[in-house]
């Protein structure tokens, strides 16, 4: 007998949840998060091919130990599968995708279009970014697009949620039922701009953010007592950006070339000390996260282990921040044997009968 | 989040294909191509207050002549007025003619110059120097625009959540447009007052 997990559809994984008073999406990641518990999420590393089974592999490894998987749109402006065609099959197995949108691609008719289309798959959760730039990527010809910017597209989403309406005014038979989500980076300038930033994004709709990767916790300190002191704790779920660096090297390539992502010296030179850089790095992840969750205000963190996806269930495991918790985890059901056990004699029966033959018999 | 991107892009191998000598028509954006010297912007947005003050003059001014647009005609006199919008902004702030000018919100910094076109404030790349991470050797429009609002009086409308660009209002001068709906604005206001004291006299 296979019990029934928390956050789950009787009826079916697939489906989503009755909707909670006070709640905005019927998705699991909401529910964790308003439950007040430590939430874990990570990032699909988007495959280059058009074979589904790309993407349920890469979404097995991370199965009972994240709350949410980002979908993520095109990153670095590179060409990958669509954050809409992982989530299309994501919410198929029952996964808690996050959307992601980037400003960079599509304008508002395609946006809000594919807004709609993902809650309707079943996507609970969307996170409006703006992009990075097509100068960043593999095609730095594209026509760069950037209609809306990340907080207009919050707005948009969230007058489509609240009033049921397209930018436009023209209204919608049913509202989508999203819990929205935005990136904060504290760690690029203009620094003492970035908390009133955060305030800015909540005015728009935002109701949880993911930061940047997070290499330096005493800055991080500070943004935050400025965040806490400004009162947005309170109004938003704020996730950190987390990761293990691959290698000293690595950690050096990504400073100087991956804008916004800020390592400081002796992250550096602690892992230029290490006998096995790999594990170093892995453990300095581990040290992140037990250093932020004792910040108040930090209610989970975003584990981005790009090309490294295999860590994330140590990392997490060893951190301890799920305390005991096992999030949402893809199983065999009842029902699944039962439709099995039916269907197999289908499967396997040779059937080899014509319509003429079945005439025949009848009579 | 931006994950790692490959360490050579199809740019970078544009760029080696050829000697530094070469003619390489890619090796800036259109953006940056049409205007390579930030000085006269830099100058504008370290005067944002001198600047605010002034426009809040010259608005004023506008809309004092409002009988004149009117009478002449606000399709009219769009025409040279927008030449002269697009030449006195051009110059001072690398204008873009969005049409819907925010420079009182941004420190004086014109947000169209991002090449994200961002109207809300910084993205999450902006280099540790305070550059553009599109184009390095371009301080952040954002970056300015925060230094700019810090001068100003009205700094604070950097907070306020703009709308999304309405691209029909493109190659359009901002100014009468602003004039006009103030001075509907003031009409409106000037009808309510009426009905007021005259329902205030009736009753």
């Amino acid at each position: 007998m296979i019990g029934r997990q928390r956050d789950e559809n009787p009826a079916g994984i697939h489906l989503p949840l009755d909707p909670l008073p006070g709640h905005t999406s019927r998705g699991r990641l909401e529910r964790v998060l308003r439950r007040g518990e430590f939430a874990v999420t990570t990032e699909l590393n988007p495959p280059d091919s058009a074979d589904p089974e790309d993407v349920y592999n890469r979404a097995k490894i991370f199965d009972g130990w994240v709350d949410a998987i980002n979908a993520v749109d095109a990153s670095g402006a590179n060409c990958h599968m669509s954050s809409v065609g992982i989530c299309a099959l994501l919410t198929r197995m029952g996964y808690a995708p996050i959307m992601q949108i980037a400003c960079r691609d599509k304008n508002r008719i395609a946006i809000q279009g594919d807004v709609l289309g993902g809650a309707a798959m079943g996507v609970a959760n969307m996170l409006c970014l703006t992009g990075d730039g097509v100068q960043a990527g593999d095609q730095p010809g594209a026509k760069p697009v950037f209609d809306l910017d990340c907080m207009s597209l919050l707005e948009t989403c969230r007058i489509m949620r609240d009033n049921g309406k397209f930018l436009s005014g023209r209204k919608l038979t049913t509202p989508p039922q999203l819990f929205l989500g935005a990136a904060i980076n504290p760690f690029a300038p203009p620094i003492d701009f970035r908390p009133h930033r955060l305030g800015k994004k909540i005015a728009a709709g935002a109701q949880f953010v993911q930061s940047q990767y997070c290499f330096d916790v005493p800055m991080f300190r500070t943004y935050m007592q400025k965040v806490r002191d400004l009162g947005y704790t309170e109004k938003c779920f704020i996730l950190v950006g987390v990761g293990p660096l691959a290698s000293a090297k690595t950690a050096k390539w990504i400073r100087s070339n991956v804008p916004g992502i800020h390592i400081p010296d002796q992250v550096i030179k602690r892992l230029e000390g290490a006998q096995d850089q790999k594990k170093e790095g892995k453990q300095l992840c581990i040290d992140i996260i037990n250093e932020v969750k004792e910040i108040s205000g930090v209610s989970g963190v975003h584990v981005m282990a790009y090309r490294q996806e295999e860590y994330v269930a140590e990392i997490v495991d060893e951190s301890g921040v799920l305390k005991g918790r096992q999030p949402w985890k893809r199983e065999i059901r009842r029902d699944d044997q039962l439709v099995a056990d039916r269907l197999d004699s289908i499967l396997h029966d040779d059937i080899t009968e014509t319509q003429v033959d079945m005439v025949r018999t009848a009579h | 989040m931006s994950e790692t991107t490959p360490a050579i892009t199809q740019a970078i191998l544009v760029k080696k294909a050829a000697p530094k000598s070469d003619y390489k028509p890619a090796d800036v954006s259109p953006q940056r191509r049409v205007q390579r010297s930030f000085a006269v912007r830099l100058w504008s947005v370290r005067h944002s207050r001198l600047l605010e003050w002034f426009y809040a003059r010259f608005a004023d001014m506008f809309l004092t002549l409002h009988p004149l647009w009117k009478g002449i005609g606000y399709g009219r006199v769009e025409g040279p007025i927008k030449f002269v919008e697009k030449r006195v902004k051009g110059f001072m702030f690398d204008c873009r003619m969005c049409g819907q000018c925010i420079l009182s919100s941004t420190g004086m910094s014109c947000p169209m110059n991002c090449p994200k076109q961002l109207r809300n404030g910084p993205c999450g790349g902006v280099r540790a120097n305070g550059n553009c991470e599109v184009e390095p050797d371009m301080p952040c429009v954002w970056v300015k625009a925060w230094e700019g609002s810090q001068n100003m009086v009205h700094g604070d409308r950097i907070l306020t959540v703009q709308k999304p660009v309405d691209q029909s209002l493109r190659e359009t001068s901002a100014w009468l447009r602003v004039t006009a709906q103030a001075a509907a604005a003031r009409e409106a206001a000037a009808a309510a007052k009426n009905e007021a004291a005259n329902t205030g006299a009736s009753a």
